[in-house]
């Protein structure tokens, strides 16, 4: 059960967000231009960003959730376990190699970011955009893992959720619905 | 120099902020509310405090400076007070309950599985509420965003505390929506 009482018994970051839309509905503006705004990144490697930078701050919540888009989105376990563990092997572009190098140290701190980081990346063709929005993607899953754990919600158990909650990420995004939020799944979680 | 080429020469976040506007408006409308809204029992001043106290845990001179110097504008506290307040809360005058949410700040700041329930039954203890709890941890988390974006990209920064805060009433005054990027200047 989380810290504080929320007004719905959504889990995760989907409770917080659907408690508090006054701010949650700029967390999600912002969410939706960096992952689901036009860029030369991929929707899959901006999501594998954020799967890493969840994967390093523990938060199991994001971790799993993102790791089922990046799947969603045609990746697999062999890819994500080589991005969290060995990511100058990942079967990924040396570009996006040095991305998510960058996006690592953004995870420490941002003063970690070296300029021999940024060289490395910018010499295997990444644009400044791209630097810049790699670097904005990881400090953004900085604030929603600190979020999700800072406030103790609920993290299902069932991966069947995570692989609804990435359907409706890849298929709608980013937004809040009109309608408020629906489950992604009938059980009510406590 | 930052590590990319922002074609203007704004210090900080206002450099990313012009380079970058599809993503300034959020971060900004999102700062509006956190930090300004009106309909919060946390005072302004209470609220730049949290996001100044996590910009020193995270080492971001800009920030701690921006902020630190808005919450001494709104809480009446000059540099070195502000400084104090930084280094170590529990030893200054302020409130308990801000203590309490302070400590839970740094706790967010170290990483959110850090915040455990007993951080959290203190800051209620000393009084805070579920929104001040709430606010408390969001203006954290999102400090450990807003200062990795900034360092991360390495932007410059004004070396001379004083810059920051003679701009600080200025700041107050025209809050993070509705401001000229551009006009850098004091009043």
């Amino acid at each position: 059960m989380a810290y504080i009482k929320l007004n719905n018994q959504l889990p995760g970051i989907t409770g917080l967000l659907e408690n508090r839309p006054d701010t949650g509905d700029h967390i999600r503006a912002l969410t939706q231009v960096l992952l689901r705004g036009e860029s030369s990144l991929t929707e899959m490697e901006r999501e594998l960003i954020a799967t890493l930078v969840s994967y390093r701050n523990e938060c199991r919540f994001c971790t799993s959730a993102h790791a089922a888009t990046v799947k969603a989105l045609g990746g697999d376990d062999e890819l994500l376990d080589k991005v969290f563990h060995d990511a100058d092997n990942a079967p990924v572009s040396d570009k996006m190699k040095a991305l998510l190098n960058i996006a690592a140290k953004v995870q420490k701190l941002g003063k970690e970011v070296k300029e021999e980081d940024v060289e490395r990346a910018k010499k295997h063709g990444a644009t400044d955009v791209e630097i810049h929005d790699t670097v904005l993607i990881a400090a953004l899953f900085c604030l929603y893992n600190r979020y999700v754990d800072g406030l103790g919600t609920y993290r299902p158990e069932d991966p069947g959720y995570y692989e609804k909650l990435a359907q409706r990420l890849v298929t709608v995004g980013y937004m809040r619905p009109r309608e408020g939020v629906i489950p992604v799944a009938e059980t009510t979680y406590r | 120099m930052a590590h990319i080429n922002l074609e203007n020469d704004l210090p900080g976040i206002r450099g990313l902020m012009a380079y970058s506007p599809q993503t300034a408006k959020p971060l900004n409308e999102l700062a509006e509310i956190m930090l300004r809204d009106d309909n919060n029992t946390l005072t302004r001043g209470e609220r730049e405090l949290i996001g100044t106290y996590v910009s020193y845990l995270n080492d971001c001179f800009f920030c701690q400076n921006v902020h630190g110097s808005l919450a001494g504008h709104y809480l009446g506290c000059d540099i070195p007070e502000i400084d104090a307040i930084k280094k170590e809360p529990s030893l200054t005058n302020i409130p308990d309950k801000l203590k309490a949410l302070l400590a839970v700040a740094a706790k967010v700041q170290e990483g959110g599985r850090h915040v455990t329930a007993d951080v959290i039954e203190n800051a209620k203890d000393a009084g805070a509420t579920d929104k001040e709890i709430h606010d408390t941890v969001l203006i954290a988390a999102a400090f450990c965003m807003y200062n990795r974006y900034v360092d991360g990209l390495a932007t410059w920064s004004p070396k001379d505390r004083q810059f920051y805060v003679e701009r600080a009433p200025k700041r107050a005054e025209e809050g993070y929506i509705d401001f000229d990027l551009y006009n850098n200047t004091i009043s």
